[in-house]
């Protein structure tokens, strides 16, 4: 690989045929999808903030316990599965399959853990304290419909992440795709926990009731 | 015989036969004709929803459809024009034909997602078409709140789902020019050789990779207004109607440029070929291209002049726009200087050329007017702005997209078009242009609102010019429809390089191989390099 870029380099980074980066065209274009797919959130995080700016009685209702200690745990489980992630790529590229295999397993456990987790979140919400997309206890009626439709999106992303990573899991284990195509598909899993990162604080703990 | 040569020798479109071979094929050259078809279908369906915005238009009562009609006609002109026809215009079928080609390559990086995305765009058009048959929509193409969410009593749901289906068609579009362009140049292809047309395509690419997820938002968060009244465009929830205004146009602005940009490429090329100098200052032009992209995401506040916006918005963005200008200007002044001592041809790709600078011109510069805070008060909704965007969007990228049509014609067929009839048309829709839009200049500044069908007597004598003009426009518009379809079987047949022109896709046969190219082409010259060809454009 090194030599390969070296080569490049001795003539011109810029040359046509190969690609500066040496990346492939899948990567390069779950890069690509990445980018684009990041505007998608950044428009709902903007109509969420613009919403929220607009609105000085937003409401804060989220008690330290159970919410806050609840999304909390949610977030270690999803920000873990990055961990096993990087794992899976990394037994990928010395060429243990098995491994491999059971790093994707692991990863898809603290995935589906993420799911349980929240959606139990949302049944105690709806149930317990009456919220839904159209209205809340607490003031704003808006504030339900943007933090289900921003966690809704977040966890549509995690759901068509775990279908992704099933057909990766059961192909490396059958000893078909290369070591590449986890490392895409690892892309994909890492943009949706870095995602969570900017909606954890923006809807959790900016909504979390201090006093 | 001739053709019965051109018959022999394989090539894309005797590759394989039948329906299947077509529905079913990755190859980029035939994936280009397949969204040719559509999107002509788009075009014609757009100008007959015009034509009869024009008619009504003749008198200044509404005596041939009601006021609820016309309000659909004008939307669904707007509709079919904008995300059926002009987005996918140039990029998805010049671009998708010619922009391997021309870098060298086989195919495109994903031929799959090539064909998935011809499939999305006509899946988007035919939920928009069953809008429009069941009965239409009457919303504006702006789908503004809160008469989209609340009031309007057609078909705003399936509409929008079209354009939201349409719209992924827009992004795999996108995506796979972008990493076509990186990963598959022929040896020697640098970044700085790449013919212009390339750069301003990757331009539009990443606008549409960047901007059209917010679209996608921006269509389900109406779509849950209207179905499901969420509060998010609705103040008495919390929402605000002039959020969607700002979703909307952070999409809809930078699609403006998705419509031109590629449109400015195929000029770079017509210019550079019938004057055979290389494109002046061409690490301009390619930036350029980059330029308008990036300043595209920073100006979409200009739309908002008149709604609430705060006045230090305003003025940002209307500081803002005047950028969009230098870029501009800077490729107009390089087309015009091209021409400097060329040895120039009036082939009719070179006469749509020549309109495109001209008639862009035009709409650039009233661009600058409606930019201009003060000024756009007291124009925002008149014809002035109806104008200034025909200006851009049909003396632009119409003229542009048949210039190139025209240009490429014989490789993507092997035919000639007949010169003498298509330099008439383009004249015939030259005249027919300006005559259907500058009155509309003179109307808007004069104070007619658009989307009125019913307006004051005093404004006929315009309105009957705009609309002659347009009588002749869609004259112009035809008679190219005839001589193309004429043309594939009685067309004179085209040998591999007509216009004696550089780019790698005139170095292979016409029409090419299913592969494009017999054996992989080795880059060895700058674009444009006319000093190494020999001779000059055979027809024109």
């Amino acid at each position: 690989m090194s030599s390969q870029v070296s080569t490049a380099a001795a003539t011109s980074l810029w040359e046509g045929g190969r690609s500066p980066y040496a990346t492939n065209s899948k990567k390069f274009g779950m890069w690509l999808f990445i980018i684009s797919d990041s505007l998608t959130f950044s428009a709902l995080l903007f109509a969420y903030t613009y919403s929220r700016v607009s609105n000085p009685n937003w409401p804060t209702p989220f008690h330290f316990s159970p919410s806050i200690i609840f999304s909390t745990v949610m977030t270690f489980c999803l920000l873990s599965s990055s961990l096993t992630m990087v794992m899976a790529v990394h037994s990928m590229n010395h060429g243990k399959r098995k491994a491999a295999g059971a790093w994707i397993l692991a990863t898809m456990g603290g995935g589906a853990a993420f799911v349980v987790l929240h959606l139990s979140e949302w049944l105690n919400l709806i149930n317990n304290e009456h919220v839904t997309p159209f209205e809340n206890p607490w003031g704003v009626p808006l504030f339900g419909g943007t933090f289900f439709a921003l966690t809704g999106l977040h966890m549509t992303h995690v759901v068509i992440g775990l279908i992704y990573l099933a057909i990766v899991c059961q192909a490396v284990f059958r000893g078909k795709f290369k070591a590449e195509d986890v490392e895409v598909s690892g892309l994909y899993w890492h943009f949706v926990d870095l995602v969570w990162m900017f909606i954890f604080p923006l809807v959790y703990l900016m909504s979390a009731r201090v006093h | 015989m001739i053709t019965a040569a051109v018959q022999e020798r394989e090539h894309y479109l005797n590759a394989s036969y039948g329906i299947k071979s077509w529905l079913l094929t990755k190859d980029h050259k035939r994936i280009g004709l397949l969204y040719l078809a559509t999107i002509t279908f788009f075009f014609f369906l757009g100008g007959a929803f015009a034509t009869l915005i024009r008619v009504e238009l003749l008198t200044p009562q509404g005596d041939l459809v009601s006021s609820e009609t016309y309000n659909k006609l004008f939307t669904m002109h707007g509709v079919a024009m904008v995300f059926f026809f002009l987005i996918p215009a140039i990029p998805a079928t010049l671009g998708n034909f010619f922009l391997p080609m021309m870098i060298g390559a086989r195919d495109l990086a994903f031929p799959r997602i090539n064909l998935l995305s011809w499939y999305l765009l006509v899946l988007g058009g035919l939920l928009s078409l069953y809008a429009m048959l069941a009965g239409g929509v009457d919303t504006g193409w702006t789908f503004y709140t809160p008469y989209s969410t609340s009031y309007s009593n057609t078909w705003v749901i399936a509409t929008a789902l079209g354009i939201f289906v349409a719209g992924f068609s827009s992004i795999l579009t996108g995506l796979n020019f972008i990493v076509t362009v990186h990963r598959m140049r022929a040896p020697g292809m640098t970044w700085f050789r790449l013919p212009l047309f390339v750069w301003s395509t990757y331009a539009t690419s990443v606008i549409q990779v960047l901007g059209t997820p917010v679209l996608a938002v921006t269509i389900i968060l109406l779509f849950c207004e209207r179905v499901f009244h969420l509060g998010i465009f609705d103040p008495t929830r919390g929402g605000d109607p002039v959020l969607f205004q700002h979703l909307f146009w952070f999409y809809s602005h930078p699609a403006v440029y998705i419509m031109v940009l590629p449109a400015m490429g195929v000029i770079s090329e017509l210019v550079s070929v019938y004057s055979r100098k290389p494109v002046f200052g061409y690490h301009f032009v390619a930036f350029a291209s980059v330029a308008i992209a990036v300043l595209g995401f920073l100006v979409w506040g200009h739309h908002l002049f008149v709604s609430t916006q705060s006045l230090y918005a305003g003025l940002v963005f209307s500081f803002l726009s005047y950028f969009v200008a230098i870029p501009s200007a800077i490729k107009v002044f390089n087309w015009t200087a091209t021409l400097y001592k060329g040895s120039i041809s009036y082939a009719t790709p070179m006469l749509y050329a020549f309109g495109f600078i001209g008639l862009f011109t035009i709409g650039g510069l009233t661009g600058l007017f409606v930019a201009a805070l003060g000024f756009d008060v007291h124009v925002t909704d008149t014809y002035f702005v109806v104008a200034h965007f025909h200006y851009i969007m049909v003396g632009g990228t119409i003229m542009a997209y048949l210039g190139g049509l025209h240009y490429w014609w014989p490789k993507m067929t092997g035919r000639m078009y007949p010169e003498g009839w298509a330099k008439l048309s383009a004249l015939v829709i030259f005249l027919g242009f300006n005559l259907t839009f500058f009155p509309q200049f003179v109307l808007g500044y004069l104070g007619m609102p658009r989307r009125y069908h019913v307006y004051p007597p005093e404004f006929q004598v315009l309105h009957v010019l705009s609309t002659a003009g347009a009588s002749v426009l869609a004259v112009g518009y035809v008679i190219p429809m005839i001589y193309f379809i004429w043309s594939l079987r009685y067309g004179k047949v085209a040998g591999a390089n007509p216009w004696n022109a550089t780019g790698l896709e005139w170095q292979t046969a016409s029409p090419p191989p299913a592969h494009n190219f017999d054996q992989s082409p080795v880059v060895t010259h700058e674009a444009y390099d006319y000093s190494t060809v020999l001779g000059e454009v055979e027809v024109g």
